[in-house]
């Protein structure tokens, strides 16, 4: 791999990685926020407005991560792959500027007002600040899904003489049928990171036997919300998801499921290593025929592996690809498997008295995290060799005129900027959960 | 639509100056206005609430101009790579310099943040003046419509030039200076007592260096860019820009000296706005010249997309900021006034 070219991948890849760790909590929070907020106005109980003020301050915490970790992303686009940009900006351009338009402005400003002025606003103008900052950040996770859909699925552009790639149809790039599952997937793998997180915590209070009232609030919150959000993610969304790889991305689906070779009735591989060279899988375990049955519903259907890909189509990192898929898919496994046991210990009225639970809720924290980068791996590196699938190879699409050692002059920067950022946050963010729900009052 | 286009994005980029500008002021006086625990709470409390929304100017702005000229984005951005990731660096630094310092109570932690802030806004206004004079002075554009700047060469203004010279660097003074008043005048504008004295002298002793830089960084800027002259002679309308630049310097030292710190700030704001829509003006129909070869210049016309995504873009940019704008009066109607304390964010 040419090297600058690798480098410009691995600071786009790197940036966004870190930068996602906090929109995917901070989206998903402010559902639950808003959850908080509703049921403290209906029952009018302090409780939970307090309890959305503990989740406010880690929320506060984990936007200013997002925003500051975030335009980085936006100027990349011209800085690290300006020939991308020059081809196709102006239909990219269209939704990274409604982003801008439509949801930062919403976000932030109500974000103001939501944090500083709660007694002078009343509840009921407080709920409102809470749901139009949830409401932003939902569209600006729109926005962003509907310019990386047009990328995974270009529709309703025209290529001019000069090679550029320019907009004909509005409403294709917004009602891209791509959008459509990989938005709500998206949306519900934020949801159970926040959930996730939200009942770790209140694990972790009823461990320490602190803040007991709180903790089972937010181990039923959390417990709940990502049982919703585990479900989703599986079905309807991720099935959704897949039959649109099937019929427009075959072979990053052979990829994924590691199938080297066209087979009847193929099989779904729950472990196995991928081995390039030899085009197989080591040590496999398979269930036979499941990938006909989910992908097209029968079990003998025929699945195309990447042999019947030209080499110059298929994914180039084939065996991370297939790792990332199946980490993602894992996880989500076991997310279910934890949320439906800890609902029906809910139910039965005995999980906030099973320690040995608690432990398992509590240590669920990083992986949600783990899974959504993960799964964002499998969409990015599903789409390899293409920028924009079909029409732009990712190796067409960098900034030539950025100098390797440039690149990695600035890739070591971010690394050591956000270094420092996570133990500022990690030290921040626990503090609030040592001093809790209930604060001694402000200075 | 070309030129709406270019009306629009000139207007995003100056209400991100103007708003952003004062928060960015604020933050470079931060340290020496602020002598007291207290008073430094009240400059961040002036900011608090909206300096991330005037951020997302920058944001939006960035997205307008991507979208409506594509080739311009791509060409510029990573031309100006290095100061552009610089940039970015001092926006993270002061980001987090804002939210993280009332974290804790502690004569270590608060003035390390303090000097993290004051520093990362001095240096991004700095920066952002220095780009200014980069666009003005244009770039060794190749064929492609791409180029890559070193930080500096030799400081000279012609052929192998880096983002430093002799014409940027007063420039970047010129733009320190000014939002050094900027932000003076605004937390004058939203507090009392010493604090407010303090500020009013730093605004008034920002301006006289605003006033000299000023007239130094405009006969500079005929004499590297004759072009500014040019326009000024073919339309003479423009003489506007100039005109109200002067009246507005001169209106907010007046006010100012008066203790009228609403109209000092808005004749601040004037005068920002009309110095940028000047220099956008001064270029036309180029965005980004060429200090090579003219004919490879970057103008509106060469660098916009198609007809159709500029009015398709259009249709929802128009109700999308008459939205922004109700957002931004709502906002500051309500933090309108005096800062106050009471109310305490978490």
């Amino acid at each position: 791999m040419d090297s600058a070219l690798g480098l410009h991948r691995f600071h786009f890849a790197f940036t966004a990685a870190y930068h996602y760790i906090f929109p995917q909590l901070t989206m998903g929070l402010a559902l639950l926020i808003v959850v908080l907020k509703t049921i403290g106005l209906r029952r009018n109980e302090e409780h939970y407005n307090r309890a959305a003020r503990f989740w406010a301050k880690i929320f506060a915490i984990s936007f200013g991560m997002g925003v500051v970790t975030g335009i980085p992303m936006e100027f990349q686009f011209g800085t690290n792959w300006s020939r991308f940009s020059k081809a196709a900006g102006g239909v990219v351009g269209q939704t990274l500027a409604m982003e801008g338009v439509f949801s930062f402005f919403l976000e932030s400003i109500f974000l103001g007002l939501f944090l500083f002025a709660e007694k002078r606003l009343g509840p009921r103008k407080h709920w409102w600040s809470a749901f139009l900052v949830f409401l932003g950040s939902w569209l600006s996770g729109f926005f962003i899904i509907a310019t990386n859909a047009w990328m995974q699925h270009p529709l309703g552009y025209a290529q001019n003489p000069h090679g550029e790639i320019v907009l004909n149809n509005f409403s294709a790039l917004i009602f891209n049928p791509w959008v459509f599952w990989q938005y709500f997937h998206n949306m519900a793998g934020s949801v159970v990171t926040a959930s996730f997180v939200v009942a770790s915590i209140g694990a972790l209070y009823l461990l320490q036997g602190q803040h007991q009232a709180y903790g089972r609030t937010f181990v039923r919150l959390g417990v709940l919300s990502g049982l919703a959000g585990s479900l989703i993610l599986l079905f309807p969304t991720g099935d959704g998801q897949g039959r649109n790889l099937a019929r427009y991305q075959p072979a990053a689906l052979a990829a994924m499921e590691g199938l080297f070779h066209t087979t009847q009735g193929a099989p779904v591989a729950v472990v196995g290593q991928p081995d390039v060279s030899k085009q197989k899988l080591d040590n496999p375990i398979l269930l036979p025929g499941m990938l006909s049955l989910l992908t097209y519903q029968r079990w003998e259907a025929e699945v195309k592996g990447l042999d019947a890909f030209p080499e110059s189509e298929r994914p180039d990192n084939v065996p991370l690809l297939y790792y990332s898929y199946h980490i993602m898919v894992g996880l989500g496994v076991i997310f279910i498997l934890v949320t439906v046991l800890s609902a029906w210990k809910l139910l039965r009225g005995k999980l906030y008295d099973c320690r040995r639970w608690l432990w398992v809720l509590m240590l669920m924290l990083p992986f949600p995290f783990i899974a959504n980068t993960a799964g964002w791996m499998t969409a990015e590196l599903g789409r390899q060799p293409w920028l924009i699938y079909g029409l732009m190879r990712t190796s067409q699409g960098y900034s030539g005129q950025v100098s390797s050692g440039n690149t990695l002059f600035t890739l070591i920067g971010f690394m050591g900027m956000y270094a420092l950022l996570s133990i500022l946050f990690l030290f921040l963010v626990y503090r609030e959960v040592a001093q809790g729900p209930e604060p001694p009052q402000k200075f | 639509m070309e030129i709406v286009w270019l009306c629009l994005v000139t207007a995003m980029i100056t209400a991100y100056a103007v708003l952003d500008g004062f928060d960015i002021g604020a933050g470079i006086i931060h340290f020496c206005a602020g002598r007291s625990e207290s008073d430094r709470r009240k400059i961040l409390r002036s900011i608090g609430p909206v300096w991330d929304g005037n951020e997302v100017w920058l944001i939006a702005a960035g997205g307008t101009l991507y979208l409506a000229f594509p080739r311009l984005y791509a060409s510029s951005f990573s031309g100006l790579y290095l100061p552009l990731m610089i940039v970015l660096w001092l926006l993270i630094l002061r980001g987090i310099s804002i939210e993280f310092r009332n974290h804790i109570e502690s004569p270590v932690w608060k003035p390390f943040w303090d000097v993290c802030f004051t520093l990362s806004s001095a240096l991004l206004a700095v920066f952002y003046g220095a780009a200014l004079g980069n666009v003005i002075r244009g770039a060794p554009l190749d064929a492609e419509g791409e180029f890559f700047l070193p930080l500096w060469t030799n400081f000279g203004v012609s052929g192998e030039v880096g983002i430093l010279d002799w014409y940027t660097v007063p420039v970047g003074v010129w733009a320190f200076l000014t939002l050094t008043q900027h932000g003076a005048l605004w937390v004058a504008l939203k507090t009392d007592g010493d604090i407010q004295r303090r500020c009013r002298r730093i605004a008034q002793a920002a301006w006289i260096g605003v006033a000299l830089t000023s007239a130094l960084v405009a006969s500079l800027t005929i004499l590297v860019q004759p072009r500014t002259w040019q326009n000024l002679t073919q339309y003479p309308w423009g003489w506007v820009f100039p005109i109200l630049a002067v009246s507005s310097l001169i209106g907010i030292l007046a006010f100012c000296r008066a203790g009228n710190d609403e109209w000092a700030f808005f004749s601040s704001c004037v005068y920002i706005a009309v110095m940028l829509m000047g220099a956008v003006f001064g270029i036309f129909p180029y965005v980004l010249p060429s200090n090579t070869n003219p004919n490879l210049g970057l103008t509106i016309y060469n660098t916009a997309t198609n007809r159709y995504g500029l009015s398709v873009g259009l249709a929802w940019w128009i109700p999308g900021m008459i939205l922004v704008i109700g957002y931004f009066v709502f906002v500051y109607k309500y933090f309108a006034g005096k800062v106050r304390m009471d109310d305490d964010g978490y």
